[in-house]
């Protein structure tokens, strides 16, 4: 297959950034994309040039590191994938592919492709988790749980922090990032005994952060390469108002 | 005296750690936010002892060279941990995983440290479960096992496919909050690059800053590595890409001894290699094979869909070899068994390096609802790498580098020949021998961390309480930042032609073919040699692009790529000198009549640590015996 790539450059967060055009010309579409970076990496050093920056680490779906906006998509075109899942089979012989960072104030570029998304990091900080130490905690069946909620909390848990939903909602929200996590907690007897707290500073930490609020356009739950249902927001503006009204 | 003193509490086997305990010496509250402790890595182990030391108010630090501490690659642990909670009533019992474990690891663990792992893992389950780790549960809604390789019983705790992903989240949780306690600072895109010893104690690192290029200086009173294995040593493997032997190589290098480095798991299911431009292969994990039938075709070069294979033309290998275990084998067995049928030609594939792993029966007898339910995310993601759907065609699987029992060093109180300097989880050598059993590193690496290290840690801080900051201003700072300057500054003016990438993947197909599955002396031998010229050439003729001062993926790769040089001849070294075979290594010279791996207890029956002699010269070997008290050792069998 040959391939045009149109990638965005940026040397360091405060250098100005721009596209630049490379040309593949047999690449295979059994091949990963980021195993096509990889490949035009090596024959950007072979020429002298700077190999293109960007994050990655598991290749296989789960550690989150990986995040682009190819095509005007979050991790490309294919459904519930990450970049490092996305193959070249789902694009054609001659295809042109435009290659970003994600774009979000909360997340600013830091070289190439890589963004900085430490804004989540201090988001969980702010409550997303069940306060326990080591040591206290009682029998693993002393409580049960429904299987019900043990499975919506699974489902909401499988969030791998990668960003798509920032990178693809037009008002940069977080608000699925928060949901998926406050969703989460709720479900167990003992995260419920702080849900209030955590969903009010989660939600005040997200807004000092410069992200923006849900305007119910769905375009998070479409790109989520784990499949996080845009209902998880629902449930989260319930916890929130349910937190106010008490206040 | 032996430089090893491992420091085995004497005592009846499940009183070890409880007698142990009592002894160990405490820090008063008051004094603990005075000590300064490093921990680098956070994966299970990492995050677990941060955040632990954390809520005891120690100042801890944590370092991780991925942008956020939650993606270290304990995320990528599919399958399940073990402990012995017995809630399947099958006579499960903490000796019960005990012995599972040590004769899963062909007996080559200490006795203390494998009962002591399978004492704690009851604990790590609860903790876990109060974090909100969403285990699989019935519809009682109490919480659900599942069976493993090596074992009898269900033992096996689990959230689908993504068990280490969903323990990795809650440790990472109770992280997060103690960062926002402030008693965790977190040091994100850091690289250790050094180990600094002061007065002959580890008392910090020297680490790069992955995103200005800054070398940093760190101090602390203690040193704890969390930093996984070494895998990625094989190129190809189930690891990150990004993970790394550095870390301890250069611990090793500082004066920590370094255990059984041969002893490196190659996991049986792995997806087999598609292309050449691959660079990992991706795990299916081992509980698939709770319901997968493991066959290839009876007849050599059969081409047919194995849909069209009618049963009595199948060899279901495993349950042929191993009748009371079946498909449920350990890893190491399952590996060569595969490995021997696609050597014989009865492998399938288009390039003959895969065998089947079918579901046919298991959704004709459950259901494909019951199927989905417990492997449904391992499907869909064989399914995007391959384009085949499991469901309706059986899998295709061959081994891959996965797991490293061999690590540093370390006593009973997970501390390395240095003193100060802890290593917890994959980085330590110490609870799985030859070979580890599915499901007991999240196990291992969780009780390392959460209820292990504090107690340990704690005794040998009590004489550092008086000990003021540890300045980074002294010359062992200074030396150890220069030597790491030097460093890069010669890796990046060698001006060569070859990336860090191609000498990478070189040195996999070296360490594959001499010091992977099967090893024998004259290979063993071959590679010394080609590993020598291999590094000679690398320092030669390395390219690495771009400056030190700047976030430069390719210096991290080529810093990473010569540790791995040096690392891997010393998993040759200990490859050539246990001339016996035990758990995964397997020497071909030591082997029954049925091509079983055959041990030889008189002569090796020890633990190899070595230790670093210098550049260019040969390791020292120091062994340490293991006795075997309590159990009876017998030769490994799974038939």
């Amino acid at each position: 297959m040959k391939i045009t790539l149109k990638i965005w450059r940026q040397k360091d967060a405060r250098s100005k950034g721009k596209f630049e055009t490379y040309k593949l010309d047999n690449v295979a579409p059994d091949m990963s994309f980021l195993e096509m970076l990889d490949s035009l990496n090596q024959q950007l050093i072979a020429e002298g040039k700077s190999p293109v920056a960007f994050d990655h680490d598991c290749r296989e779906g789960i550690c989150g590191s990986c995040g682009i906006y190819i095509n005007g998509r979050p991790h490309g075109n294919d459904r519930k994938v990450t970049t490092c899942e996305l193959r070249l089979r789902k694009f054609k012989d001659g295809d042109t592919i435009t290659v970003e960072p994600w774009r979000a104030r909360a997340f600013p570029v830091v070289k190439d492709l890589i963004v900085d998304r430490s804004a989540f990091d201090k988001i969980i900080q702010a409550g997303g988790y069940i306060s326990v130490n080591a040591g206290a905690a009682q029998d693993a069946n002393a409580i049960p749980v429904p299987k019900h909620n043990a499975d919506v909390a699974f489902d909401t848990a499988s969030c791998i922090g990668c960003g798509a939903c920032v990178a693809a909602c037009k008002n940069a929200s977080a608000m699925l990032f928060i949901a998926a996590k406050v969703t989460h907690l709720a479900q167990f007897p003992q995260g419920r005994i702080e849900a209030a707290e955590r969903v009010k500073r989660m939600i005040a930490k997200m807004d000092e952060l410069g992200f923006g609020s849900c305007t119910n356009t769905r375009a998070c739950e479409a790109e989520c390469p784990k499949g996080i249902s845009i209902s998880t927001i629902a449930k989260l503006n319930r916890e929130y108002f349910v937190a106010k009204l008490k206040d | 005296m032996s430089k090893l003193n491992a420091k085995i509490p004497e005592g009846p086997l499940a009183d070890k750690w409880t007698n142990h305990k009592a002894k160990l010496r405490l820090v008063n509250p008051a004094n603990r936010k005075k000590l300064d402790i490093i921990i680098v890595g956070t994966g299970l182990s990492g995050a677990s002892a941060a955040s632990t030391l954390g809520e005891l108010g120690y100042n801890v630090k944590v370092f991780c060279y991925q942008d956020s501490p939650r993606r270290a690659h304990s995320v990528a642990a599919q399958g399940g941990i073990n402990a012995t909670k017995n809630y399947k009533n099958d006579n499960d019992s903490v000796y019960r995983l005990f012995y599972d474990m040590l004769k899963g690891g062909d007996f080559r663990a200490r006795e203390a440290n494998v009962y002591r792992a399978a004492e704690v893992s009851n604990q790590v389950i609860d903790h876990y479960t109060a974090l909100g780790v969403p285990f699989a549960r019935d519809y009682g809604g109490l919480i659900e096992n599942r069976s493993f390789g090596g074992v009898q019983v269900s033992r096996t705790f689990y959230a689908k496919g993504q068990t280490g992903q969903q323990c990795l989240i809650g440790a990472y949780s109770a992280l997060s909050r103690q960062i926002a306690k402030g008693t965790v600072t977190m040091y994100p895109r850091r690289e250790m690059m050094d180990l600094v010893i002061v007065e002959g104690k580890a008392r910090g690192i020297i680490a790069r800053n992955l995103i200005t290029g800054e070398i940093e200086r760190h101090s602390a009173h203690a040193v704890i590595l969390a930093t996984g294995g070494y895998g990625t040593i094989y190129y190809l493997s189930t690891l990150a890409l990004n993970s790394n032997g550095s870390s301890a190589w250069r611990a090793f290098k500082q004066g920590a001894l370094f255990a059984n480095p041969s002893f490196v798991q190659i996991h049986p299911t792995s997806i087999p290699v598609l292309n050449d431009h691959q660079c990992k292969l991706t795990l299916m994990s081992e509980s698939l094979r709770n319901d997968g039938r493991v066959w290839v075709p009876k007849q050599k070069g059969d081409k047919r869909n194995p849909n069209d294979i009618p049963e009595d033309e199948r060899d279901y290998y495993l349950e042929r070899r191993y009748p009371a275990f079946g498909n449920l084998v350990p890893r190491d067995v399952a590996s060569r068994a595969a490995k021997e049928r696609c050597d014989a030609g009865y492998g399938v594939g288009p390039t003959g390096l895969s065998v089947y792993l079918d579901f046919r029966d298991a959704i004709n007898k459950k259901g494909r609802n019951a199927i989905e339910d417990n492997y449904g995310n391992l499907f869909e993601m064989y399914e995007k790498i391959t384009g085949e759907s499991p469901y309706e065609t059986p899998m295709r699987i061959y081994p891959a580098g996965h797991y490293t029992m061999g690590g540093l060093w370390v006593d009973y109180n997970l501390m390395t020949t240095i003193p100060g300097l802890f290593a917890i989880g994959e980085a330590n050598f110490s609870d799985h021998g030859a070979n580890r059993l599915g499901a007991s590193s999240l196990m291992q690496t969780s009780g390392d961390g959460y209820f292990i290290i504090p107690y340990t840690i704690a005794d040998y801080l009590a004489d550092d309480i008086r000990t003021p900051k540890i300045s980074v201003n002294s010359p062992e700072f200074e030396n150890a930042e220069n030597g790491v300057k030097e460093r890069i500054e010669k890796l990046l003016s060698i001006g060569g032609t070859e990336t860090a990438t191609s000498f990478h993947k070189r040195l996999g197909k070296i360490m594959w073919d001499y010091c992977g599955m099967v090893r024998n002396e004259e290979g063993l031998k071959k590679a010394l040699i080609q590993l020598d010229e291999l590094k000679e050439e690398f320092w030669k003729n390395l390219k690495v692009p771009d400056t030190a001062n700047e976030l430069n993926q390719e210096l991290e790769k080529a810093n990473r790529v010569a540790d791995f040089l040096e690392l891997g001849k010393l998993l040759v070294f200990d490859a050539l000198n246990r001339r016996e075979s035990c758990g995964a290594h397997f020497r071909e010279e030591s082997q029954t009549e049925n091509g079983e791996a055959k041990r030889d207890d008189e002569h090796f029956s020890y633990v190899a640590a070595w230790e670093f002699a210098g550049d260019g010269k040969e390791p020292i070997l120091h062994k340490e015996e293991l006795k075997f008290e309590f159990v009876k050792l017998q030769e490994r069998s799974y038939k």
